[in-house]
C-alpha cells in the first residue's frame, strides 16, 4: 500500500482571517515539503501560493516557512507519511497563504520610487 | 474587462536604465551602467541575486587567464568555434574570450574568492578546452559566491535601486524604439509602468521549458518573447544544451543537479550501464580514463543505451565512484560528502544515477557586438544573447559571457541614455498591458499549473535532445492545444501572490518559445551540436545557416541566413 502524507497548510491574506486546509500527498523518500507543495498545486489547487525559484538546491533561500512551528527551508526539509502542520513565518508580513515579506526592505517595490 | 477595485492602479517609475533580471550579466550591467553616471533600475521577477541560472552555477568559468601556465584568449576563442560546429557568430564569440580576463580580474578585486593556488589563481581542465582553463570557487561554490559579490557591488554603487518581486508582462515601445516596460508586481498585484531610456533584458535561458532542469524555476525564455513581441529577432532557438550526467536518483535535495562533473574528472567517475559495464565506446567515444567526452556525446551515449533497454533503473546510467579510495572521495569533495550522506548517498558503496538534463540554450536574442538589439533602445546580456556559443556550448562559457556582456550592455545602455535629453513620456504605451494586468479572470479555467507541468512533459519527450519529425509534429500540436487552453485573458484574481496569474503570464511567453524551439528543430534537416535528429543523422554542409525568427501578425517567421564566416584568430 502506498504511504501518504498529510500536510496541513495555513491558507489566506490577511493573518487575522485564514484558515487551515488539509492535503494527502502520496509519499516517496526523499522527496522534500517543497515536493509536496508543489504537487498539491498541480493535482490539487493551482492558487495556493509559495514563493521558490531554484527547486531543491537550497541555492536561492526563498522557500522559508514554518514546518510544525519552526523555520525551515521547504525545499530541504524532508517530507514525511504523518501529519505534517505548514504556516508562513510568523515574524514577517503575510502576502498570501505561505509567501511572507522575506526581500531585505531595500529590495521591496512599495510604488514610491522615481 | 477590469477585475475593478480588487487590482491597484498602476504605478508609475522613470529611469534612465532598466535592466531586467538580477543574474550575473544583470547584475554586472546596472553597475557597469551606474558607474557611467545613470540612474538603473534594477528588476527582478524573483529576489534580487536569488533566481536564474547564477546563482545555481556551482561549477567553472572559462577564461584565458594565463596565471598558473600560458594561455592567450585566441586559443579559448578557437576552442569556442570548435565547439559551436559553425555557427558561432565570431564577433560575440571574440568578444567573450578577448574580455573574459578583465571581467574575471575584476570579480577577483570584488573578492569573489577564485581558487588560489602558490598565490595564483588555479585553473581547472573541463571538455573542450585544449588546456586547463576553467576558475572556480571551492568547493561548488561558484554560482553563490559570484551572486552574492555582484549584489554586494550593487548594493555600494551609488545609482542603482534594485527591486525584487516585478515580473515584466510586456516591453513598452513608442515610435519604434522601446521605452521601457509594464510590469506585475507579484507582492501587490498591481501594475508597474517603468519608463527608461534603454532598457536590457539579461534574464537568462529556457531550461525551464523542460521537466529535469539545472537552473531556477523563474527561466521559461520569457526574455525571449518579450524581445520577440517588441519586434527584435531570435537566433539558433532549436539548440538547447543537455548536460548529459544531471542527477537522478536516489533523490537529492540542497545540491545542484550538476554537480557530479567536477568530480569526475578530477577523480575518474565512471559511467556505466545497469550491467556496471562501460558503454561510450560503443558510440565512438571510450572512456579510456580520459574522461572528456563533450555534452552531445555523453548525451547520446546515454540515451541510446536507456533505449537499447541497458539503463539504471530511473532511465539513465550510473556514475562510480565506488573504486575511489574513502580519504580521496573526502579530500575532493570536501563538506559535500556530508550533504551527501544526508542525502543517504555513500560513495564509497554505491554508484548514483544520472540522465541528461536541460542546461543551457544557446539560442537567443540577436544583437551586435555593444549588445544593441534590432529595436533601438532594446538591449540584452547574459544567456538571453544568441549566436556567440554557436550549436554547442563550450563549458565554462556562461558564466564568462554574462559578466562580459552584461559589461558590455551596461556601456552602451549608459550611452545612449547619457544622449537622451528625457525619459521618454509614457503616454498610452502601456495601456493594453495595464488593462491585460488588471482583467477579471475568465470562468472555469484550467489548472495553471498542470498545464506547465504538460509543457514541460511535451519538450522533455518530444523537443528533448533526440528529435524526429514525427516527435516534433505531435509536440507542436500540444503547444497549439495548450495555447488555446490559456486564452487572452489571465488566470486569478490578480491579487496579492496570485500564482495563477503567475502561472499565466509565465504560460504565454513559455508557449511562444516553445513554439520557436520546436518550429526551428522541426525545419532543421540535419543534425548539428545539440539538436540531433535522428531522422536526419548527419551535419550537412548547407546547413552551415542561423535561422532567423521573427513576429509577424503574432505568427513566427523563420528564415535561413548563411552563418558569418570564421576566421579563427592565429596567434
Amino acid at each position: 500500500m502506498s504511504e501518504t502524507a498529510t500536510l496541513k497548510i495555513w491558507r489566506g491574506q490577511d493573518k487575522a482571517s485564514g484558515h487551515w486546509e488539509t492535503h494527502a500527498v502520496p509519499f516517496e523518500r526523499g522527496q522534500s515539503v517543497l515536493d509536496g507543495l508543489r504537487w498539491i498545486r498541480v493535482n490539487k489547487d493551482p492558487s495556493l501560493a509559495i514563493r521558490f525559484s531554484c527547486i531543491n538546491a537550497n541555492a536561492c533561500k526563498e522557500c522559508m516557512m514554518e514546518l510544525d512551528g519552526e523555520t525551515v527551508y521547504a525545499c530541504t526539509a524532508r517530507l514525511e507519511p504523518r501529519d505534517m502542520t505548514v504556516a508562513p513565518l510568523q515574524n514577517k508580513k503575510l502576502v498570501r497563504d505561505l509567501v511572507t515579506e522575506i526581500a531585505p526592505p531595500a529590495e521591496r517595490f512599495v510604488g514610491k520610487e522615481k | 474587462m477590469t477585475a475593478g477595485s480588487a487590482i491597484p492602479e498602476p504605478l508609475q517609475v522613470e529611469t534612465d536604465v532598466l535592466v531586467i533580471g538580477s543574474g550575473a550579466a544583470g547584475m554586472y550591467a546596472a553597475v557597469e551602467a551606474a558607474r557611467a553616471g545613470c540612474r538603473v533600475f534594477l528588476i527582478d521577477r524573483s529576489l534580487i541575486g536569488r533566481g536564474g541560472a547564477t546563482v545555481m552555477a556551482q561549477m567553472t568559468v572559462a577564461v584565458a587567464l594565463g596565471a598558473e601556465a600560458p594561455d592567450h584568449w585566441s586559443y579559448h576563442l578557437h576552442d569556442t568555434l570548435t565547439a559551436g560546429r559553425g555557427l558561432c557568430n565570431e564577433p560575440l564569440s571574440r568578444l567573450l574570450c578577448e574580455e573574459g580576463p578583465t571581467c574575471i580580474q575584476e570579480m577577483d578585486s570584488w573578492g569573489v574568492g577564485w581558487a588560489r593556488k602558490n598565490g595564483r589563481i588555479t585553473a581547472a581542465f573541463a571538455p573542450g578546452h585544449d588546456r586547463p582553463r576553467c576558475v572556480y570557487v571551492d568547493f561548488l561554490n561558484t554560482g553563490p559566491a559570484v551572486s552574492k559579490t555582484l549584489r554586494t557591488v550593487v548594493h555600494k554603487t551609488p545609482g542603482i535601486t534594485r527591486k525584487g518581486d516585478l515580473c515584466v508582462v510586456d516591453l513598452l515601445k513608442i515610435d519604434g524604439e522601446v521605452a521601457g516596460a509594464a510590469a506585475w508586481h507579484a507582492e501587490s498585484g498591481a501594475p508597474v509602468v517603468i519608463s527608461a531610456k534603454a532598457t536590457i533584458v539579461a534574464t537568462g535561458g529556457l531550461t525551464r521549458l523542460y521537466r529535469r532542469n539545472s537552473a531556477s524555476a523563474n527561466m521559461g525564455g520569457d526574455g525571449y518573447a518579450l524581445c520577440l513581441r517588441a519586434g527584435a529577432a531570435l537566433i539558433d532557438m532549436e539548440f538547447v544544451q543537455f548536460f548529459p550526467i544531471g542527477h537522478l536518483a536516489p533523490r537529492l535535495i540542497g545540491m545542484d543537479p550538476i554537480m557530479w562533473d567536477p568530480f569526475r574528472y578530477k577523480l575518474g567517475g565512471r559511467l556505466l550501464n545497469k550491467n556496471m559495464q562501460d558503454f561510450t565506446g560503443r558510440y565512438g567515444v571510450p572512456e579510456d580514463g580520459k574522461y572528456v567526452i563533450t555534452r552531445d556525446v555523453g548525451t547520446y551515449a546515454i540515451i541510446k543505451e536507456v533505449e537499447a533497454g541497458r539503463g539504471s533503473p530511473h532511465g539513465g546510467a550510473y556514475l562510480s565512484f565506488q573504486h575511489v579510495p574513502a580519504e580521496k572521495l573526502r579530500e575532493a569533495f570536501g563538506p559535500v560528502i556530508d550533504r551527501l550522506a544526508g542525502n543517504g548517498i555513500d560513495l564509497t558503496r554505491m554508484p548514483v544515477e544520472v540522465a541528461p538534463i536541460a542546461h543551457y540554450h544557446m539560442g537567443g536574442v540577436t544583437a551586435d557586438v555593444k549588445m544593441q538589439t534590432e529595436v533601438p533602445g532594446l538591449l540584452v546580456a547574459g544567456e538571453a544573447v544568441g549566436g556567440a556559443n554557436g550549436a554547442n556550448r563550450l563549458s565554462g562559457n556562461a558564466i564568462t559571457e554574462a559578466f562580459v556582456f552584461g559589461r558590455q550592455a551596461g556601456r552602451t545602455a549608459a550611452t545612449r541614455a547619457k544622449a537622451m535629453k528625457a525619459v521618454p513620456a509614457e503616454d498610452k504605451a502601456a495601456t493594453a498591458t495595464v488593462d491585460l494586468i488588471r482583467s477579471a479572470p475568465p470562468k472555469d479555467v484550467p489548472n495553471s499549473a498542470e498545464m506547465l507541468q504538460r509543457l514541460q512533459a511535451t519538450m522533455s519527450d518530444d523537443v528533448g535532445p533526440l528529435r524526429t519529425r514525427d516527435k516534433l509534429k505531435r509536440a507542436l500540436g500540444t503547444i497549439d492545444e495548450l495555447t488555446s487552453a490559456l486564452g487572452d485573458r489571465p488566470f486569478g484574481d490578480g491579487g496579492a501572490f496570485d500564482m495563477q496569474r503567475l502561472d499565466w503570464f509565465d504560460l504565454r511567453n513559455m508557449l511562444t518559445v516553445a513554439g520557436a524551439v520546436t518550429q526551428a528543430a522541426s525545419l532543421r534537416t540535419e543534425s548539428r551540436g545539440a539538436h540531433q535528429r535522428e531522422d536526419f543523422p548527419e551535419m550537412l554542409p548547407h546547413w552551415r545557416v542561423n535561422q532567423v525568427i521573427r513576429l509577424r501578425s503574432e505568427k513566427l517567421d523563420i528564415t535561413q541566413a548563411p552563418a558569418s564566416p570564421v576566421e579563427v584568430a592565429a596567434q
